[in-house]
């Protein structure tokens, strides 16, 4: 479904992504992990178009992204939750998420969209008045998830999801990456939490100063010595 | 206290037309981060536009002085003067945020019309440059030659000031340097209401004034596009991963706020009829003030600001000295500065990591 061939990108002269090759496959939650700084967020950013890419390819569905501007990938299929979630403060939870749906004009669907997103997170409905300013930092990254969702993509790149929240709405978030999962939707998901985004994805790349350093199904990556020791915090 | 609420009349006229300019400011600046000082020269642009069309023998011919006739040039310099700022969005600001075909194209064809009518002084001679300005631009651009992408709000700064002194000196070459007399298209008319009197002008100024602000709140507050620009003042990258076509929204913001500066220039020329190319320096200032003082990027802010700097000038001249005028408004910027920096209805900056 997504491909990227020998992909190299960066702001400037920094180059943070160093010829990277990676597929996800349709119906897959992909896990990427890795240090600070290792290139994680850059990866997402390029895909949606936001950090150019200087060499390489990026294709989705047999289409390359190469120089197509960020909203009409969105319009492809993409949605992407950004890192430090990124809502709109000075916007209601419902007008944040009616612009979630902002090149989705059929009525009908979006309301039905907007029906499964307060399925899965009821405690936007309740706070559907409330300014996306006011909303703690676990219902932020709900709000964030479910405007992604609203465009109804076939792709979701989440950039840490779980950062800076409470353990259980960590595994609120995570058991509902795997719900969107199940409903179709096709999931890349960058976690310096290395544990839980290995528990909730099926395959997974290590990328290190940005290149892919290993690469396998969940399972065998989270029982590599290596990654225990260097994501894991064993020795 | 007659005078006073006579006072207050016209102040709060003279505010609403403030308030109308410093609205451009400060939405431009929410979506850009941008001081567009072009937007002074937008709203001079507007009045000379109402002046030519109200001149027009065509106009002459079908209307007189009416309501109507009011209408139709409100709304006639509101529509090219949202043009030229579509215009100057795309031709100067957007080749400084990221490259475009045709902008050098089309910079060196406004080059080359200059030389050829330094050269020649006929229209041949000036088509001629424009024509040789184009093809340099496009073979420029072929060979690989184009605007440098890094954009630094220093530069695009610069751009603006440069916008700015190529509008005003292109409406001293071509409107002419000397004061016109803008005609009056509405019927002058003074009511005695409870011992004031209010001439229809100041009236007239003030009711489409608020007409336009209410009509700005709802684009604003109650479309998906007035949603899509608060979006794009929020946070550019995330307003873009919602599929939102920033560029075409920043144009969108650039055509309403030129509009009401035209609809600014309208206004201030039925109360004030001389008009020069260099008119919107002055109220362009003032409203930059005013925007500052409501807090710029804010939008109810900058009718407050606007209204409050036409009140205090309005003041100064009827209880001190008509000398002090103009600079009531800069000493309201530097308290505004020394006392709250974001301005009445600003939220301070919080820079997210």
């Amino acid at each position: 479904m997504l491909e990227l061939r020998d992909v190299s990108s960066g702001y400037g002269a920094i180059e943070a992504l160093r010829g990277i090759n990676l597929s996800v496959g349709r119906g897959e939650v992909v896990s990427l992990i890795g240090a600070n700084g290792a290139g994680k967020s850059t990866t997402l950013r390029n895909i949606t178009g936001l950090v150019p890419t200087t060499s390489g390819d990026v294709v989705f569905e047999g289409v390359r992204l190469n120089g197509i501007p960020t909203h009409q990938i969105v319009g492809m299929g993409i949605s992407m939750v950004p890192e430090g979630r990124q809502i709109f403060a000075n916007l209601s939870v419902a007008e944040n998420l009616d612009l979630g749906a902002y090149l989705q004009k059929n009525k009908v669907e979006n309301a039905r969209q907007l029906e499964l997103v307060f399925a899965l997170f009821p405690r936007l409905e309740e706070r559907r008045k409330q300014l996306g300013g006011t909303l703690s930092g676990g219902e932020q990254q709900m709000l964030a998830i479910g405007r992604a969702l609203m465009a109804r993509p076939r792709l979701l790149l989440l950039d840490e999801p779980s950062l800076g929240l409470a353990p259980i709405l960590v595994h609120t978030i995570l058991v509902a990456i795997d719900e969107i999962n199940r409903e179709g939707a096709t999931i890349l998901l960058v976690e310096q939490n290395a544990n839980a985004a290995l528990k909730h994805s099926h395959r997974g790349y290590v990328l290190e100063t940005g290149s892919i350093v290993m690469e396998g199904p969940s399972e065998r990556l989270a029982a590599d010595p290596r990654v225990r020791e260097a994501y894991l915090g064993e020795r | 206290m007659e005078t006073f609420l006579q006072q207050l009349v016209n102040g709060i006229s003279q505010g609403s037309a403030y308030a109308l300019i410093a609205l451009g400011y400060t939405m431009v600046y929410g979506v850009l981060k941008l001081i567009n000082f072009a937007h002074s020269d937008v709203y001079m642009f507007g009045a000379f536009m109402g002046f030519y069309i109200a001149n027009s023998s065509w106009f002459q011919a079908t209307m007189g002085t009416s309501v109507l006739s009011g209408v139709v040039v409100l709304l006639g310099a509101m529509v090219l003067a949202s043009m030229l700022g579509i215009l100057i969005e795309r031709f100067a600001y957007r080749p400084g945020r990221s490259p475009s075909p045709g902008t050098l194209a089309f910079w060196f064809g406004i080059l080359g019309a200059g030389f050829g009518y330094l050269l020649g002084k006929t229209p041949g001679a000036v088509a001629a440059g424009v024509l040789a300005g184009i093809v340099v631009g496009v073979i420029l651009e072929k060979w690989g030659v184009r605007p440098r992408a890094q954009s630094s709000s220093l530069k695009i700064l610069i751009i603006a000031i440069g916008v700015s002194f190529f509008l005003e000196n292109s409406g001293q070459q071509v409107f002419g340097a000397d004061p016109k007399f803008f005609p009056q298209i509405i019927p002058t008319k003074v009511l005695n209401v409870a011992g004031l009197s209010l001439d229809s002008q100041k009236l007239t100024v003030l009711g489409v004034a608020i007409v336009l602000m209410v009509l700005l709140n709802v684009i604003v507050n109650y479309t998906k596009t007035g949603r899509a620009m608060r979006a794009v003042s929020f946070n550019l990258d995330a307003a873009r991963l919602m599929g939102i076509n920033t560029d075409r929204i920043i144009a969108f913001t650039f055509g309403l706020g030129s509009a009401l500066a035209g609809a600014g220039g309208i206004l201030v020329s039925l109360m004030y009829p001389k008009i020069d190319p260099l008119m919107g320096i002055l109220p362009g200032l003032k409203a930059f003030v005013a925007a500052v003082l409501g807090g710029i990027g804010n939008i109810t802010g900058a009718m407050f600001g606007g209204l409050i700097i036409g009140l205090a000038e309005v003041m100064a001249v009827g209880y001190g000295q008509s000398t002090y005028r103009d600079a009531i408004a800069f000493v309201i910027l530097v308290l505004i500065l020394l006392i709250k920096p974001t301005g009445i209805m600003g939220k301070g900056m919080v820079e997210k990591v």
